[in-house]
């Protein structure tokens, strides 16, 4: 493996030879556990909290939560797939923040709380 | 019904055929050399249409004055110098001109073409010379008749007349079927816009309505016969299907009798086209629509539904000649249709007491004899007939709309006497009587007695054809009856008049002048208005035209029996039965018969009590009109020289025909309610389609409707039920999405733990 790799040495460009090695499933444990814990409390978060912004908060954990797995899983297999897709949902979370909390302030303008139940009458 | 035995008499005259020509070289001969014409010929349809858009522009611009009606008579008069130049050119072939492409399609071997042009042959000409000469004098009388509705309708009855005048110059010239049809439906449409032009009058929109949906039932025979034609000709233009090969071989076979040789699929086409012909010019189960067209402007019935648009059918049938030839079953139908039709209709005139309506039964019962004419293998006979009835029924017709048109619509002869002896009313008076005479069939004198002539002489002359000439002697009979009858009542005895039903129109200014009368009249009386210049001209030229048709049957007559007789015999309508040309030889010395089927054998002149069939019907046909007009003068006349000394009648309403009728039990009343035919067609045919079109009413309304509501009904039944999910609370929401989640995660645990298990 090292001799393969010192062979291939001359080749590689200099970021690549910096990449570590493969994180055995003992090591991958923690890291999905760690992610599985945010997930869960971004969740119970979500559905028990009213404020519209500690909500709004919960579900960025819970992506966050999901991007962690992400990159353990792509360490976990060698591949840069994992965060390559991690930094377009960072993108896309961070857009999104921009439009929640926009949309949060126009909410607030309109009833004078950031309560979710304020806006009960939109059922069917 | 036919019987065996007179089919076979069909066949005979065609079995002598000369061996030097053969049957259909006559045929091949007319139709082989077909050059192109001069292109002036185009003028004769194309500037009716033109007339008919001017009179649209006319409408459109608000003209008040009689500028339709100018317009009209000038276009119409340079149409027919055009077909009088068209007949002073013709050079004894037909040709073609061609007003532009029109169907010109080709797929595979065959091919479909129909243009838009125009086939010129001696019996086209024969009819536009009277289409366009009518239809130039009644437009002249309509400028007159019709300017009470100066305006907006004066413009749309002279751009339907118009139209209807394109359309018939269509039928009639058109050089293929297709053209015959669109001008076949072109006259129907305009017979409906005209009856019903007095659209705030329910029974003119129902007359107009029942026009148009009994012309429907003959026009789908008619349909069908054309697209028969091209199926087993594979043409539908005169001039390749009257050549094809297929055709001269049916005529052939024909000519020794041997129907069984042509295809049943070309035999049908004639009986299809027949049903046609029998709907548009009025013959027997489809008659009904034209007594009632006469709620139409009389200039209307005089044109469309006496001179013009109701000889169509027999134009058809003398154009298809050589096809209803080949067809076994087609011309013995035609013969005796005719026959009933004429006899059922003379019946129904002689009860009538509307006069506008005894001409139009009378009208109908003419077609039957030109329809037994045709029937009878004497397309000479029959468009003869056509001819002289063209000119004294729109005469009739002319003078009995001046006789409304002056006495506010007054249509009843019980309500009318001495009309003639009226203030200015002596020319519609001897007019009158020209046609009468020449409906009558007066010996000699008149027209109409050598056209009838000629049809009631072929049917004796005809073996086992005596029946249909018997029944059309009585019917001649009966004809000189009711024509008369209305003469006497109308024109002649005691003056009397009852205004009609419009009279309350001229009711204000009619007080004026009475009241200004007061000293000379006593009382208020009804002034009826004495027909104009124009009406009174156009009825003079109608009454002399009439007179001067007996020449039409002298000029050239040795060889072609008459005018009529050698117009026909260039076209291909051309045929005379060999009977004839026997007895014809018997009858004029030297004689070169130039038939179709060629000279005789072995036939037997016919005879009718040991004299020759013409002198014979001349006797016979003679005898009966006078016969027929002395019962007139006997049961109707006035009291004196007015009623040929014969009548006793002193007022308008009373006649001994009264006492007649009384004795006659319920036959005059079941008469005058034409045989309750009206009545059976109601209850057989109208009652039940109304019944089933009510039942698919509802089943449209209930089934189809129903099944296309429930479709829409069930998204809206499952919204319902699944819309109080949706309860506006963002946890809700979030539950019920991390339910599911939970849901999917077991399910897939689930799964992966059973498939991983066993790894």
């Amino acid at each position: 493996m090292m001799e393969t790799l010192s062979a291939l040495t001359g080749l590689m460009a200099p970021a690549q030879l910096a990449f570590p090695e493969e994180v055995a499933g003992s090591v991958l444990a923690p890291y999905l556990l760690v992610s599985a814990s945010m997930f869960v409390i971004g969740l119970i978060g979500f559905l028990t909290r009213k404020n519209m912004i500690i909500m709004f908060l919960c579900t960025e954990l819970m992506f966050q939560a999901a991007g962690l797995a992400l990159i353990a899983f792509g360490r976990h297999h060698l591949g840069a797939d994992g965060q390559t897709f991690v930094i377009f949902v960072l993108c896309v979370a961070a857009a999104e923040a921009a439009m929640a909390l926009a949309l949060v302030v126009l909410l607030f303008r309109h009833r004078e709380t950031l309560g979710a139940s304020a806006w009960k009458e939109l059922n069917g | 019904m036919m019987t065996a035995s007179l089919i076979n008499t069909l066949s005979a005259p065609l079995a002598m055929a000369p061996e030097s020509q053969g049957p259909a070289a006559h045929l091949e001969h007319l139709v082989s050399h077909v050059g192109t014409g001069p292109g002036w010929v185009l003028l004769i349809p194309f500037l009716p249409l033109l007339g008919c858009a001017l009179c649209g522009i006319y409408a459109f611009t608000g003209v008040k004055s009689k500028l339709p009606a100018w317009t009209t008579v000038g276009l119409l008069a340079i149409a027919f110098i055009a077909t009088l130049s068209m007949f002073m050119g013709y050079d004894g072939e037909p040709y073609t001109v061609q007003a532009f492409e029109w169907f010109n399609l080709h797929y595979g071997e065959r091919s479909f073409i129909a243009n838009f042009s125009f086939f010129i042959d001696k019996l086209t000409i024969l009819w536009m010379l009277f289409v366009t000469g009518l239809a130039t004098l009644i437009a002249l009388y309509a400028s007159e008749y019709m300017a009470h509705d100066q305006g907006m309708g004066y413009c749309r009855f002279f751009a339907a007349f118009n139209l209807f005048v394109f359309s018939m110059a269509c039928l009639v010239m058109g050089d293929n079927l297709i053209m015959l049809y669109l001008g076949w439906e072109g006259v129907g449409l305009c017979s409906y816009l005209l009856i019903g032009y007095f659209y705030k009058k329910p029974d003119a929109v129902a007359a107009a309505k029942k026009a148009f949906i009994v012309n429907r039932i003959g026009d789908l025979g008619l349909a069908l016969g054309i697209y028969l034609t091209f199926v087993h000709f594979g043409t539908v233009q005169y001039a390749e299907l009257f050549s094809s090969d297929k055709l001269h071989g049916y005529i052939s076979a024909a000519a020794v009798g041997d129907f069984s040789m042509i295809p049943s699929q070309a035999q049908w086409i004639a009986l299809l086209m027949m049903i046609g012909a029998f709907g548009k010019s009025a013959q027997f189960p489809l008659y009904v629509w034209l007594p009632d067209a006469m709620e139409g402007p009389t200039p209307v019935s005089a044109l469309i539904h006496a001179a013009t648009m109701v000889t169509a059918g027999v134009y058809l049938i003398a154009r298809m000649y050589p096809v209803f030839l080949v067809s076994e079953h087609a011309l013995p139908t035609v013969a005796w249709i005719g026959t009933i039709t004429a006899v059922l209709a003379a019946t129904i005139g002689m009860a009538q007491f509307d006069i506008k309506r005894i001409m139009a039964y009378s009208t109908v019962s003419q077609l039957g004899y030109m329809f037994a004419g045709l029937g009878l293998l004497t397309t000479t006979g029959a468009a003869f007939h056509v001819l002289t009835h063209a000119f004294f029924k729109a005469l009739l017709f002319l003078a009995c709309g001046a006789v409304m048109h002056g006495f506010a619509g007054q249509l009843d002869l019980r309500k009318l006497s001495g009309v003639a002896w009226m203030k200015g009313w002596g020319i519609v008076g001897v007019t009158m009587l020209v046609g009468c005479m020449n409906l009558a069939g007066l010996p000699y004198i008149t027209s109409g007695f050598y056209s009838k002539d000629m049809i009631l002489a072929e049917a004796f002359i005809t073996p086992g054809y005596a029946v249909i000439g018997w029944i059309l002697v009585a019917t001649a009979i009966l004809t000189a009856y009711y024509t008369f009858r209305v003469y006497f009542r109308v024109f002649v005895g005691p003056q009397h008049a009852e205004p009609g039903d419009e009279y309350h129109e001229e009711l204000a200014e009619e007080r004026v002048k009475a009241e200004h009368e007061e000293e000379d009249h006593g009382h208020h009386h009804f002034h009826p208005h004495a027909p104009g210049w124009a009406i009174n001209a156009v009825l003079i030229v109608l009454a002399v035209a009439s007179m001067l048709a007996i020449a039409l049957a002298y000029i050239d007559k040795a060889e072609h029996y008459g005018w009529v007789g050698s117009m026909v015999a260039e076209s291909t309508a051309s045929f005379h039965s060999p009977y004839a040309a026997e007895a014809h030889h018997a009858h004029v010395d030297h004689v070169a018969p130039h038939a179709v089927a060629g000279p005789v054998g072995t036939a037997a002149p016919g005879t009718v009590f040991g004299m020759d069939a013409h002198n014979a019907m001349i006797l016979i046909s003679g005898i009966g009109a006078i016969v027929g007009v002395l019962i007139a003068a006997f049961l109707h006349g006035p009291k004196g020289w007015q009623g040929l000394f014969l009548g006793n009648r002193e007022r308008a309403d009373t006649t001994r025909m009264d006492a007649v009728a009384r004795r006659a039990g319920p036959l005059p009343r079941w008469a005058e309610n034409k045989w309750f035919v009206d009545e059976f067609y109601h209850a057989v045919l109208v009652t039940p389609l109304r019944v089933i079109s009510h039942i698919f009413h509802w089943i449209d309304k209930l089934l189809i409707d129903g099944l296309v509501n429930i479709f829409g009904f069930l998204p809206r039944v499952f919204a319902w039920i699944i819309r109080p999910s949706q309860s506006g609370v963002l946890q809700g929401y979030a539950v019920s999405m991390a339910g599911g989640l939970a849901v999917i995660l077991f399910v897939v645990l689930v799964f992966v733990v059973r498939a991983g298990g066993g790894a």
